[in-house]
């Protein structure tokens, strides 16, 4: 059967593609859920997570495991800086003035880094070695297997985070009702501070997985995938972390499917495609809750 | 009456303007590099303008709007380039082409609202582009080549001036005051009575053929034209020129157009600063006057304009003592 073993194959390759969606859309649904802003810097926050474990490897002689914790420790603060000076004066300005000022700081993101890092691709390191495992028939590398460990671990990391811990609960009051949380203590603006941090350290270490899995990296690497995440976290219902997850992976695997059965330059068309077919019959997404709009 | 003689003003000033400009030109005053960047300011302010009209006027947030604009430089090049038709009329098969996909696309996606719409349309844009890319019969990827070089400073002049005149005429019509109740309210403006669907996709439509227009002239600009070129940042750009301009008001997208024109155009000699200077002139601007350059109001609430509206004798016998009072509130 050789239509099936292609099939398979290529659902590895997607679901080791959306994995890495799923950890950055993971940063644009807590985002989206706790203020409403589509942060168009996400995509951004995830190419200088990829650039940071690339010194971190080639400079310091780091392996990938210590470079991706540097990375993500980095980012993170990186994307709380962002957030307190460019987001947190604008907490009551129209919620249009925050999205330019969200493409604003991507710009600035993306040219900022390509006059510090210069524009040219950088051939990430091999830091996995040309491992390939070949189970009941299916190739798997070391690459994939990276990526498939990291983002399980990563994963439940967060969701005991959100689900078990005083933050986390504190996130969830934010993001269900912020006037309501602020009357019974919590200091929104710090909870919000440390969502961007979470979720910018989520696509760090996205970025660096890419980095592993494609040995490349640019400047610009963060437009498309950042994109393509938000799709991702439209499509399992934005604002919901299991949707993030399952929203990403089974675009992923779209993607894999339709470059592998028709072609690959129609892959992106196919992204955007399910986003609209999505948005048209099911607004809320996988796991998203419906809300009827009050007058 | 009066609305026609501020137009009549307003075309007179516009082509006061198109000669000065034009002579200077002529004289050599302006070089090429300048000539090529106020013609692509020209198409610019149609593309703001249009723009406008749907996110400013009717509320609607589209960020898809580099995707009507490659519809129409598209369509237009093929009948001009191969099939060989005057540029006049693949101006206008290029607007109607860009306001019929308008139309087929604002029927399904206007019924999502604010960010859903904003990033739906955004899809769609890159779906176009993506569609075009695979057309080898207009070039692929690689481009479109040898484009007849018709766009000229007069042509993008005069038909962004013709575009500005509807466009100001359409707002203050009752469509166009259909459409503001829309975006002040959308529940408040169906309970009184206005076809809420109907205005939207009429103002999606319309934003679209003007941006196929501009698209057009676009296109006749260059010798080659990339798919490339109408990706979604450019979709930003347009977004950023209304935004910073003040999204309601016409003026304010002239005036976007031509600043972020001019500074890209101004920066061009420093290119590894230009989008770094853009990008922080960007934030500074939302966090110092996040309402724009103009906010709504327009060059036509100076006091020549309101002199104009209010002293007219055809004026007074066709409003009586009303619009005396109006007058008098607005000169107060």
């Amino acid at each position: 059967m050789d239509f099936f073993n292609v099939l398979i194959q290529q659902i590895i390759n997607g679901v080791s593609l959306g994995s890495i969606y799923a950890l950055i859309a993971l940063g644009y649904t807590m985002v989206y859920g706790i203020i409403k802003l589509i942060n168009f810097a996400h995509g951004d926050i995830y190419m200088v997570g990829a650039y940071v474990s690339f010194f971190a490897v080639t400079m310091a002689n780091m392996s990938i495991v210590p470079a991706l914790l540097v990375s993500m420790i980095v980012t993170a603060l990186l994307g709380m800086l962002v957030e307190r000076l460019a987001y947190a004066p604008l907490r009551h300005a129209p919620r249009i003035s925050v999205l330019i000022t969200a493409i604003g700081m991507s710009f600035l993101l993306e040219y900022g880094s390509m006059y510090f890092v210069s524009p040219t691709p950088r051939t990430f390191p091999e830091v996995v070695g040309n491992l390939a495992y070949n189970i009941g028939g299916f190739v798997i590398n070391g690459q994939q297997l990276l990526i498939f460990a990291i983002t399980i671990i990563l994963m439940i990391i967060l969701t005991y985070v959100v689900q078990k811990t005083k933050v986390g609960q504190a996130m969830r009051a934010v993001s269900f009702d912020t006037e309501t949380a602020q009357l019974m203590g919590i200091n929104a603006d710090r909870i919000i501070n440390f969502t961007f941090g979470i979720g910018s350290a989520l696509a760090a270490a996205g970025g660096v997985l890419v980095g592993v899995y494609y040995n490349s990296i640019d400047p610009l690497m963060g437009i498309m995938p950042g994109l393509k995440a938000f799709v991702a976290a439209v499509f399992g219902g934005i604002g919901s972390i299991p949707g993030a997850m399952a929203g990403g992976i089974l675009l992923g695997v779209i993607e894999a499917l339709v470059s592998g059965f028709i072609s690959s330059t129609f892959r992106d068309a196919a992204a955007f495609a399910i986003l609209i077919l999505v948005l048209l019959f099911r607004p809320s997404g996988i796991f998203g809750k419906t809300v009827r709009e009050k007058v | 009456m009066i609305e026609r003689k501020v137009d009549a003003l307003l075309a007179t000033v516009g082509l006061v303007i198109f000669a000065i400009i034009y002579g200077l030109i002529e004289a050599e005053v302006i070089g090429p590099f300048w000539k090529l960047n106020i013609i692509i300011i020209c198409i610019n302010v149609i593309m703001s303008v249009s723009l406008n009209l749907i996110n400013g006027y009717t509320g609607q947030f589209s960020l898809g709007h580099a995707g009507f604009m490659a519809v129409g430089a598209y369509v237009s090049v093929v009948l001009t380039a191969k099939l060989q038709l005057p540029f006049g009329l693949a101006i206008l098969a290029a607007a109607a082409a860009a306001g019929f996909v308008g139309f087929l696309i604002g029927i399904p996606t206007l019924r999502l609202n604010g960010d859903y719409l904003a990033i739906a349309t955004l899809g769609l844009c890159e779906i176009i582009r993506i569609v075009i890319m695979n057309i080898d019969y207009v070039g692929g990827a690689a481009g479109f080549t040898g484009i007849p070089r018709y766009t000229t400073f007069a042509w993008a002049f005069l038909v962004m001036l013709a575009t500005l005149l509807f466009i100001k005429n359409f707002v203050n019509s009752a469509y166009g005051r259909a459409c503001i109740a829309i975006r002040e309210n959308e529940i408040a403006a169906e309970a009184m009575g206005v076809k809420v669907v109907n205005y939207k996709v009429l103002a999606f439509t319309l934003g679209a053929a003007f941006a196929g227009i501009a698209g057009a002239l676009f296109a006749h600009c260059f010798y080659i034209l990339m798919p490339g070129t109408f990706g979604f940042l450019q979709s930003f750009n347009y977004l950023i020129m209304v935004v910073l301009g003040g999204l309601g008001s016409i003026t304010g997208s002239i005036a976007g157009a031509i600043v972020v024109t001019g500074i890209s155009a101004a920066l061009a000699g420093v290119p590894e600063f230009r989008m770094i200077i853009y990008s922080l002139i960007l934030i500074l601007l939302m966090f110092y006057r996040p309402q724009g350059l103009f906010g709504y109001v327009e060059i036509t609430n100076l006091p020549v304009f309101r002199y104009l509206k209010n002293m007219s004798p055809e004026a007074k016998k066709a409003m009586g003592m009303a619009d005396e009072a109006d007058g008098k509130g607005g000169r107060a």
